[in-house]
C-alpha cells in the first residue's frame, strides 16, 4: 500500500505548492510587497513626518515636491501633502478592507444558502442578487451617499452593500457543485446538521475562489471610495482620503499638477497591487496551473 | 436467540419526476439481527441503495420522494420508528447508532480536512468528550482498522492516502461510535481485489468483536459468499429471493438469481471463450415503464406467456426461511440448468 511520505503529510497547506506557485508569480509578489510597504507607511509614517496633515502653513502654499521640508509639496492651504497622503491612505485602505470583509461576509452567507438549499429559496436569493447587479453601482452609491452622513463607517457600509453580489454568485456556483459530492452525504450520514455541512464541510472547499474574489473586491472598494470622495459625496474634508485629495486638485491641474498626480499614483499603486495579488492567488490556488 | 436490530416492513419509495410518479422500491420487508450480515444483491437500478437511504431518511423531502411502510430500530428493548422520528432525533441516530460507508472512499472524505479531524469531529458530534479523548479514540480506531502509524496518519489529508486506506478511514469514522447497525453500500467495489478481501476481513473481525449488524449492499456474489449470513436479491425494486446466503448461492430458485450466478466469471473458466459466460439478455426495466406481471419476464429464459406477464408473483416460501417471487419455480426446479 503506498503511503504518502511523512514530509508532505506533515506540511500544512500554506507551506505547500500553493505558496510556491504564488511566489513564482512575479507581479503578485511585487503587489504584495507594495501593499505591505504602503500599509506600513500609512500606519507608522505620519508621526515621523515634520508636519501633521492638518497643519496650515500659508507662506508655503503650492510648494512643488522636494522643496524645503515638504517632501511631496503642499496643497492650496499650505498643508503638507506627504502627511495628508499617508493619513488619507489610512482611511482609504481601511475603508477598502472593511468594505471587503463586510461584502465578503454578506456574499458568502447569501451564496452558501442559495447554493446549498437550491429550490425556491435559492432561486429567490439569486434573483435578489441579480436585481442588485442591475443597478449601475456608481449611481446607486451616489444616491445613497447623498442621503446619509458621509463618514468612513457609512461609506464602508454602502460600498459593501453594493459589491457583495459577485462573491454571492461565485459562492453559490461553487457550493452547487460541491453539495453533490459524496462527502456531503457522508457527513449527513454521520449526523451532521445542515448548518455544519454548509460552513464546516462546504465553505472550506470554496475558500480559494472566495479569497481571490475578496482580494479583487479590496481593489474595487478603494477605487469606489475614491470615486465618491472625488465627487464630493464620500469622505469629507478636513479628513483626507485619496479621493477627496483629487477633488481639491482638479482646479489647479495646470498650475500645480502634483496635487493630482501624487494621490493618483497612490490609488493606482494600491489598486493595481491588489489586482496583481488577486491574479497571483487565482493561479496559486488553482492546482491545474501546475500542469502548464 | 439473538437480538433483533432492525425490522423493515413493506417499505416503498416513490420518486416524483417530470415524467410522473416513479415507484422505485415496492414493499420491501426484511429484518436484521445483531451480529448478522444481510447482503442485498442486485444490478444497478434495482433499488438496493435507495432502500438503504430510505432507512436512514436521507432521501429528498416528501414531495420529491415519498416513503411508506415501517422501519423499526430496536435498541435496548425500545423500538424506534425511524420514519416517524423527528429530524433532530434522527440526526442522533445517524452516525451514532446506525453508520454507513459508501462505495467511493475517494470522494466520501472532505478533501480539505485532515483525516484525524474528520474522525474526531464525528466522535465529538455525538459524544461530549474532550478533544484529547477524541484524539486518542481516533488513533485507536485507525490502529484497529489496520492503518500503520496511526498518529502520523491523523495529520494526513485524504489525497495523501491510497484508496484502501481511505476506505479504512471511512470505516474508522463509521465504527468509532460502535454503531448497532452498519450499512455498507458497495464498500469494496472501487477497490482492487486484495484490498477488497482485507476490508471484508476487517469488517468481519469487528463484527465478531462487537456484534453489530451489517446490511451489506453489493452486486458481487463473490463478496456475498465471503461475508453474508443471509442474502436478499432485489430486482426492479422488489425483493425477488431471500434466504440463507449459502442456500441461495448453491441452490438459487428464482431464474434471475440463477442468471446472476451464471454470469459470475470463475477462475476455472479461464481461457474459455467469452460466449461461455452466462449473461442475462436485455436491461433492467425503466421504473416508469414497468412490464406487467413479473418484472423479470421479458428477460427470463423460462418465461411462459399468459402466466408470467399477468400478475406480480407473490413472495412465497420455498422452504422455511427461503422465499422467492416466481410462479414457475416448482416446475423449473427439476429441469434447471
Amino acid at each position: 500500500m503506498s503511503l504518502a511520505d511523512d514530509k508532505t503529510a506533515a506540511l500544512p497547506w500554506w507551506q505547500g505548492r500553493a505558496i510556491r506557485r504564488f511566489a513564482r508569480h512575479r507581479l503578485a509578489v511585487t503587489g504584495t510587497v507594495m501593499i505591505v510597504l504602503l500599509t506600513l507607511a500609512c500606519v507608522f509614517g505620519p508621526p515621523l513626518l515634520p508636519f501633521d496633515e492638518l497643519h496650515i502653513d500659508l507662506r508655503a502654499r503650492f510648494s512643488p515636491p522636494l522643496t524645503g521640508d515638504h517632501y511631496l509639496g503642499t496643497d492650496p492651504l499650505g498643508r503638507d501633502i506627504a502627511a495628508r497622503l499617508l493619513m488619507a491612505g489610512r482611511v482609504s485602505l481601511l475603508v477598502g478592507f472593511a468594505a471587503m470583509l463586510l461584502s465578503t461576509f454578506i456574499g458568502v452567507v447569501i451564496g452558501i444558502i442559495a447554493g446549498y438549499r437550491g429550490g425556491w429559496i435559492g432561486t429567490a436569493l439569486m434573483r435578489f442578487t441579480d436585481s442588485f447587479l442591475c443597478f449601475p453601482q456608481i449611481f446607486l452609491l451616489l444616491a445613497l451617499a447623498a442621503f446619509i452622513k458621509p463618514d468612513p463607517l457609512m461609506i464602508t457600509i454602502i460600498i459593501a452593500a453594493t459589491s457583495w453580489m459577485e462573491i454571492a454568485r461565485i459562492v453559490a456556483a461553487e457550493i452547487r457543485s460541491l453539495r453533490e459530492r459524496d462527502f456531503v452525504l457522508a457527513a449527513r450520514m454521520s449526523g451532521a446538521s445542515h448548518v455544519w455541512i454548509m460552513f464546516r464541510e462546504l465553505l472550506p472547499n470554496a475558500i480559494g475562489a472566495i479569497i481571490v474574489a475578496a482580494t479583487l473586491t479590496v481593489a474595487r472598494a478603494i477605487l469606489i471610495e475614491a470615486y465618491i470622495s472625488f465627487l464630493g459625496y464620500g469622505i469629507q474634508p478636513p479628513l483626507p482620503s485619496w479621493g477627496n485629495m483629487l477633488n481639491n486638485a482638479q482646479q489647479y491641474l495646470a498650475s500645480a499638477p502634483w496635487l493630482a498626480i501624487i494621490p493618483g499614483i497612490a490609488i493606482t499603486l494600491a489598486v493595481t497591487s491588489f489586482n496583481f495579488i488577486g491574479d497571483g492567488l487565482r493561479d496559486a490556488l488553482d492546482a491545474r496551473s501546475d500542469l502548464k | 436467540m439473538t437480538a433483533r436490530r432492525l425490522t423493515v416492513t413493506d417499505l416503498s419509495v416513490t420518486f416524483r419526476t417530470p415524467d410522473g410518479q416513479v415507484p422505485v422500491v415496492h414493499g420491501a420487508s426484511f429484518a436484521l439481527d445483531a451480529g448478522e450480515t444481510l447482503a442485498v444483491v442486485g444490478e444497478s437500478g434495482s433499488g438496493k441503495s435507495v432502500t438503504s437511504l430510505a432507512v436512514m431518511r436521507l432521501l429528498p423531502a416528501p414531495p420529491r420522494a415519498q416513503i411508506s411502510g415501517k422501519v423499526t430500530f430496536h435498541r435496548q428493548g425500545r423500538d424506534l420508528d425511524l420514519l416517524e422520528l423527528p429530524e433532530r432525533q434522527m440526526r442522533r441516530v445517524r452516525g451514532d447508532r446506525i453508520a454507513m460507508i459508501f462505495q467511493e472512499p475517494l470522494t466520501s472524505l472532505n478533501p480539505v480536512h485532515r483525516v484525524g479531524q474528520q474522525i474526531m469531529e464525528s466522535i465529538r458530534c455525538h459524544r461530549s468528550v474532550s478533544s484529547e479523548d477524541a484524539r486518542r479514540q481516533a488513533i485507536e480506531m485507525l490502529d484497529r482498522v489496520g492503518i500503520t502509524e496511526p498518529e502520523a496518519r491523523l495529520m494526513a489529508y485524504p489525497h495523501e492516502l491510497s484508496g484502501g486506506m481511505r476506505q479504512r478511514v471511512m470505516i474508522a469514522i463509521a465504527l468509532a461510535l460502535e454503531p448497532d447497525i452498519l450499512i455498507a453500500d458497495e464498500p469494496t467495489t472501487a477497490l482492487d481485489v486484495t484490498v477488497q478481501a482485507q476490508i471484508l476481513d476487517l469488517l468481519r473481525d469487528i463484527q465478531n468483536e462487537n456484534g453489530m449488524a451489517i446490511l451489506f449492499i453489493t452486486h458481487n456474489f463473490g463478496v456475498v459468499a465471503e461475508i453474508a449470513d443471509r442474502a436478499m436479491v432485489m430486482y426492479s425494486g422488489r425483493v425477488v429471493e431471500a434466504g440463507r446466503a449459502e442456500e441461495i448461492l448453491t441452490r438459487p430458485l428464482m431464474p434471475y438469481t440463477a442468471g446472476l450466478m451464471r454470469s459470475v466469471p470463475r477462475i476455472e473458466d479461464a481461457g474459455r471463450s467469452e460466449q461461455d459466460l452466462g449473461t442475462i439478455e436485455g436491461f433492467v426495466p425503466d421504473p416508469a415503464r414497468m412490464p406487467s406481471g413479473c418484472a423479470f419476464h421479458p428477460r427470463c429464459r423460462h418465461f411462459e406467456g399468459g402466466l408470467c406477464d399477468v400478475e406480480v408473483p407473490p413472495l412465497e416460501d420455498a422452504v422455511p426461511g427461503h422465499s422467492l417471487r416466481c410462479l414457475r419455480w416448482r416446475s423449473l426446479e427439476g429441469a434447471r440448468g
